[in-house]
């Protein structure tokens, strides 16, 4: 009954299978699916189609990938939660060490000092750009961490409302409101004046049965929060104050640690990682010393072994759902170590004046950009607040039609933001990273000024 | 051998009680540690919080197991035992003395009666094949 | 033996560079100038400031020190340890994939959903399913999703979302975690005495309360569950969604599907049986598939095909929402469908019939050393007890870290719950008769020294970087990033670190 299939992944031969089949005392394989009921089994070939050859298979996927508008064909201008900041070349060739990227869970710590190592390393920058006092091994992306951040803050306040500024990415809010269902969390927005959040108005929101307020820092729109306003706000209350960063703009810009934040999350997707159409990204945790133990997610820590030499170990591991199951701080079971590490690795090789440099070019290229496009007749900012490394145009004609011209002359131009907010309709996001030349953002202005002309 | 101390109270899960006066000191057992294994937190109420019996009150966690703390009396926590932040390991090293946990103001001292005594608890602990 | 045993922190010197950036090629470039002043860090990060040259040899320091599938075998059970395609790798990276951001219009990806909306329909057959999401990052998150989704078609046509999920005894801890973050009650079911569920049980706990059953097939034993289309249809009798834990989707590929066996909900891990990589930890993949009655509740945004073009369909009023911002781990999904594409139909099949065969293998080699709980013929696992060898005080644990000193990786242990000192092996279809003989010769060499010399076992392992390391310390005192003092060192002799182990009260 068996197929007599040879293929490059399957080691065994007919013989060694027959020898197998002798040892074990059975003379059909089929033994083995006895307690499969007779009506369950498929009893045909799967309605796949029939195996390729590793050229035929290159020339189909590439023909798959070649037809899309990416990053290396266009000046990409698109923003809104992941970003086209440049991946040195030596992070691809790091992370195609088999050890790194074959290797399992690290359970048996032993045989895995190499991945614990570079996920405390990695637990270490984060918590240096985001000035908390413990980062865990990383979740998902930047919206499932928020979403976790506003489980934790009801577990650990007790209480259930999560308020939330319209600043936020309105993704990860999506995200959050899926997490908050089962639970049944209420979730109150907080609208947005000229940009930023309308801190009146969240005055207003949170009582003493808010578990937490979250903002986004910089916010989706690009713009600067108050994040002591906010913290203030969140604390009078006793609710925990979560923010949401982008990790590059920290170089430059104040850590929410400082400004007393509880819970800070992020997605880290910039940090040496490309645009891969949405994934697998880079959940950023970090949180104060006090709250380790409700914290989601996996953690490295350093210890000693048998000899006292220095070592490191999964720890904190009662808190995980192998161990607490139904009680669990989470049901995470992977982090996402591989893309932690390419960030890990980016941010060793950025360095302490690296990453500011790519912020302060990234911020510098915004600014600029934000002027030559404001200039075009019939464009404006949309929004007075500041901002890092994106911004809000006013258009005076269709922002997909704009969108649609602009590919013609090799640019993405932005995200039309009438996709999220009606009252947006006639906006556009841009994004401007430390890979945009002068000259590619001059040829956008020129572009746009003949597309709205 | 002074694994059960007579004087004691049982549950079963595994908590002891002492009475002193109205009110209650309460631990965990000597199965119950070296069932754990090192203990490495205790995650305790407040002062002045209400506990009844045989609902949690609290966490033990060990390296290797996390396990809900029970309430043998109904009553109100009035002492917790500070000292366990920064030596957990006192629930191993003494579970009957330093390693105490909490001392429950007790509300229905009748409650003892449904608790076993050290005879009974170590004859429970071996039917349940652990008792030594 | 002294290991390398640098952090990259202690390798930094003030000055040194590691990066290319070119000049500002705009007038005005100091941040300063450009931001509020309110909103400037202070002091920099303490990031490192190291050369390329110590990057490069640092990681690759780092990565000698870790067992991987390509330099040693891994025998850990329901993980599908399986060979990671190359091929896979380079398609993921192709630029069209790697550089496409994830909010370009539609009709400027085309390519990448089709290779979406195809790579759902690949799965859905594979699993008898009618509809595939793609969109959660790893199984947990397909499971937290396929909860959802349940509760979302028990809330549209009851009013209710019901209060209870019912789950195995032996399940994998991610099945009642997910339960409860969706925001029900799990009630464990006992297994009988052949390993399955426990039927009369099951029947005690049916009501019209239970959300859902969570179920593995095959179960964490290895075995399959022989009563499962009985019990999908006393499921069904109550209302109650039957919801499969695709774990251990290795066993069954061409031979059954959970849509036919009587399953609502599947989900599928990516990097179990569709061999993308486990990369120390992840990223995963966790498609969960579905029957026509759940298709409103699935996540938003669906690839979509109409006629000849795809689209992201954000109109589902009934939808779940969202399980990650953008629509799922794409460059995970590029590797299954390179993969489904490298292997057929009947390279499918060949892949559940030779893992099959390879667990029974292990089976039949090592029944004499080691007790069996579960006797009879085992699916693509196998479990084992260390029972046996624990009577000369040998634990699990000390099985485990012989291997790595005798060049494998371990078996996973003390999983399932239900069995003591539990060793389970999974060797997946990839590995040859040769490495299994030499896997099984192993663990017999380890069980004539449980009993000869049982201090050969306990004092391993001594043949990696480091020994057996303080759990208890690195718990008690927890040190979770570097900050430039001195390391931490033993307090007091520590006892061997026990695995993680739930004490059921």
């Amino acid at each position: 009954m068996q197929h007599s299939v040879r293929m490059r992944y399957l080691s065994n031969t007919a013989d060694q299978r027959a020898e197998m089949l002798e040892t074990i005392g059975v003379s059909d394989a089929e033994a083995f699916l006895e307690r499969i009921p007779a009506k369950a089994r498929l009893g045909r070939d799967l309605t796949v189609p029939p195996a390729l050859a590793e050229s035929e298979l290159v020339a189909h996927v590439r023909a798959l990938a070649e037809s899309n508008a990416h990053a290396a064909d266009y000046a990409c201008f698109l923003g809104g939660g992941a970003y086209d900041h440049y991946v040195p070349s030596v992070i691809n060739h790091l992370l195609l060490r088999s050890e790194f990227f074959t290797a399992y869970t690290p359970y048996q710590p032993e045989a895995s000092q190499g991945t614990l190592r570079s996920i405390y390393e990695y637990q270490t920058m984060i918590c240096e750009l985001t000035g908390m006092d413990v980062t865990n091994a990383s979740i998902y992306d930047g919206g499932s961490a928020l979403a976790e951040a506003a489980l934790m803050a009801h577990a650990v306040t007790e209480r259930e409302q999560i308020v939330v500024s319209r600043a936020v990415s309105p993704l990860a809010r999506q995200v959050v409101a899926a997490y908050c269902a089962g639970p049944r969390l209420p979730i109150k927005t907080v609208p947005w004046a000229d940009g930023a959040t309308d801190l009146d108005a969240l005055q207003k929101a949170v009582s003493d049965k808010t578990a937490a307020v979250m903002i986004q820092y910089p916010n989706f729109f690009g713009c600067l929060e108050d994040l002591d306003a906010a913290a203030a706000v969140a604390h009078e209350r006793g609710a925990l104050f979560v923010v949401a960063v982008d990790p590059i703009a920290l170089a430059v810009l104040r850590p929410p640690g400082e400004a007393g934040a509880d819970i800070v999350v992020g997605e880290g997707q910039g940090l040496g990682n490309h645009l891969a159409f949405g994934g697998p990204y880079l959940g950023l945790f970090s949180c104060r010393k006090e709250l380790v133990r409700r914290m989601p997610g996996r953690l490295v820590g350093a210890t000693v072994d048998r000899d006292g030499q220095r070592g490191f170990v999964l720890t904190l591991q009662t808190r995980e759902q192998h161990i607490r199951r139904e009680k669990a701080t989470s049901n995470i079971c992977t982090n996402v170590a591989l893309v932690a590490l390419a960030a890990t690795v980016y941010l060793a090789l950025m360095g302490k004046e690296g990453l500011r440099k790519v912020a302060a070019l990234s911020t510098a290229k915004a600014h600029y950009a934000a002027e030559a496009l404001g200039r075009v007749p019939g464009v404006s900012r949309r929004f007075g607040a500041p901002f890092f490394k994106e911004f809000a145009l006013r258009l005076p004609k269709s922002p997909d039609r704009v969108l649609r011209a602009l590919r013609k002359r090799k640019v993405l131009g932005g995200i039309a933001l009438g996709q999220f907010d009606r009252s947006l309709r006639d906006c556009l996001l841009v994004a401007v990273t430390e890979t945009r030349t002068r000259a590619e953002i001059d040829a956008y202005a020129e572009a746009l000024a003949g597309v709205v002309g | 051998m002074a694994n059960y101390p007579v004087d004691l109270r049982y549950t079963q899960e595994h908590e002891w009680a002492r009475v002193e006066g109205r009110r209650a000191r309460v631990g965990v057992t000597h199965y119950a540690q070296d069932q754990l294994g090192d203990v490495v937190f205790v995650e305790l109420p407040k002062v002045g919080t209400r506990v009844r019996h045989m609902q949690s009150f609290g966490v033990v966690e060990s390296v290797k197991a996390v396990s809900d703390l029970f309430a043998p009396l109904s009553g109100e926590v009035a002492e917790v035992n500070q000292s366990l932040t920064e030596h957990p390991e006192q629930v191993n090293q003494d579970p009957y003395g330093a390693g105490w946990l909490i001392v429950i103001e007790m509300s229905d001292p009748k409650e003892l009666d449904a608790l076993m005594n050290a005879a009974d608890y170590e004859a429970y602990l071996q039917k349940a094949g652990g008792g030594h | 033996m002294s290991a390398y045993d640098k952090l990259i922190f202690e390798l930094s010197v003030p000055g040194r560079v590691g990066y290319s950036l070119p000049d500002a090629d705009v007038p005005e470039a100091d941040p300063a100038r450009l931001l509020p002043t309110a909103h400037l860090r202070a002091r920099p990060a303490a990031l490192p400031e190291v050369s390329e040259v110590d990057v490069v040899r640092h990681y690759t320091r780092l990565s000698r020190m870790n067992y991987g599938v390509d330099t040693h075998f891994y025998p850990l059970g329901s993980c599908t340890m399986k060979y990671n395609p190359k091929l896979n790798e380079d398609m993921a990276r192709l630029p069209g994939f790697a550089r496409l951001h994830p909010l370009t219009p539609d009709d400027a990806t085309q390519g990448a959903l089709q290779l979406m909306g195809t790579l759902a329909d690949l799965l859905a057959e594979i699993v008898g399913m009618d509809a595939v999401s793609l969109q959660p990052a790893a199984g947990a998150q397909g499971e937290l999703g396929g909860v959802l989704i349940v509760r979302a078609y028990h809330l549209d046509r009851e009013g209710s979302p019901r209060k209870k999920v019912l789950v195995p005894d032996s399940a994998h801890g991610t099945n009642p975690a997910s339960t409860t973050i969706a925001g029900y009650e799990t009630i464990l079911l006992k297994s009988d005495t052949n390993g399955e569920v426990d039927l009369l049980d099951l029947e005690r706990n049916l009501d019209e309360d239970v959300a859902a059953f969570m179920i593995t097939v095959p179960n964490t034993l290895g075995l399959f569950e022989s009563r499962i289309l009985e019990i999908t249809e006393m499921c069904h009798a109550k209302g109650t969604q039957v919801y499969m834990d695709g774990a251990n989707l290795n066993a069954l590929l061409g031979i059954t599907r959970p849509g036919d066996l009587g399953f609502d909900v599947v989900h599928m891990n990516l990097h179990k049986t569709f061999t993308t990589p486990h990369g120390g930890g992840g990223p995963g993949a966790g498609p969960v598939g579905i029957k026509e009655h759940l298709e409103p509740f699935l996540p938003v945004p669906v690839p979509t095909r109409d006629g000849d073009r795809y689209r992201l369909d954000w109109k589902r009023p009934k939808s779940i929402g969202k399980l990650q911002s953008f629509w799922g781990n794409f460059g995970m999904l590029v590797r299954a469908y390179a993969y489904i594409r490298t292997m057929g139909p009947d390279g499918l099949r060949a892949v559940s019939e030779h893992a099959i065969l390879n667990a029974n293998y292990i089976k039949a080699r090592l029944q004499a050393d080691y007790d069996l709980p579960y006797p009879g013929h085992c699916m693509h696992e196998v479990v084992f007890s260390a029972r046996r060898q624990k009577r000369h005080g040998v634990a699990a644990t000390d099985i485990a870290k012989r291997l790595l000193d005798l060049g494998f990786y371990a078996p996973s242990i003390y999983f399932p719950l239900i069995v003591e000192e539990a060793l389970m092996i999974e060797p997946t279809e990839t590995e040859s008769k040769e490495t299994i003989d030499d896997f099984c010769d192993a663990m017999i060499r380890i069980a004539r020294e449980a009993e000869t010399a049982p201090e050969t076992l306990l004092a391993a392992p001594v043949t990696t970087p480091v020994r057996r390391l303080d759990q208890t310390l690195a718990a008690r005192q927890p040190n979770l990033r570097w900050t430039g003092g001195p390391s931490p060192t033993a307090s007091r002799s520590s006892a061997a670190p026990g695995p993680g182990r739930s004490v059921v009260r």
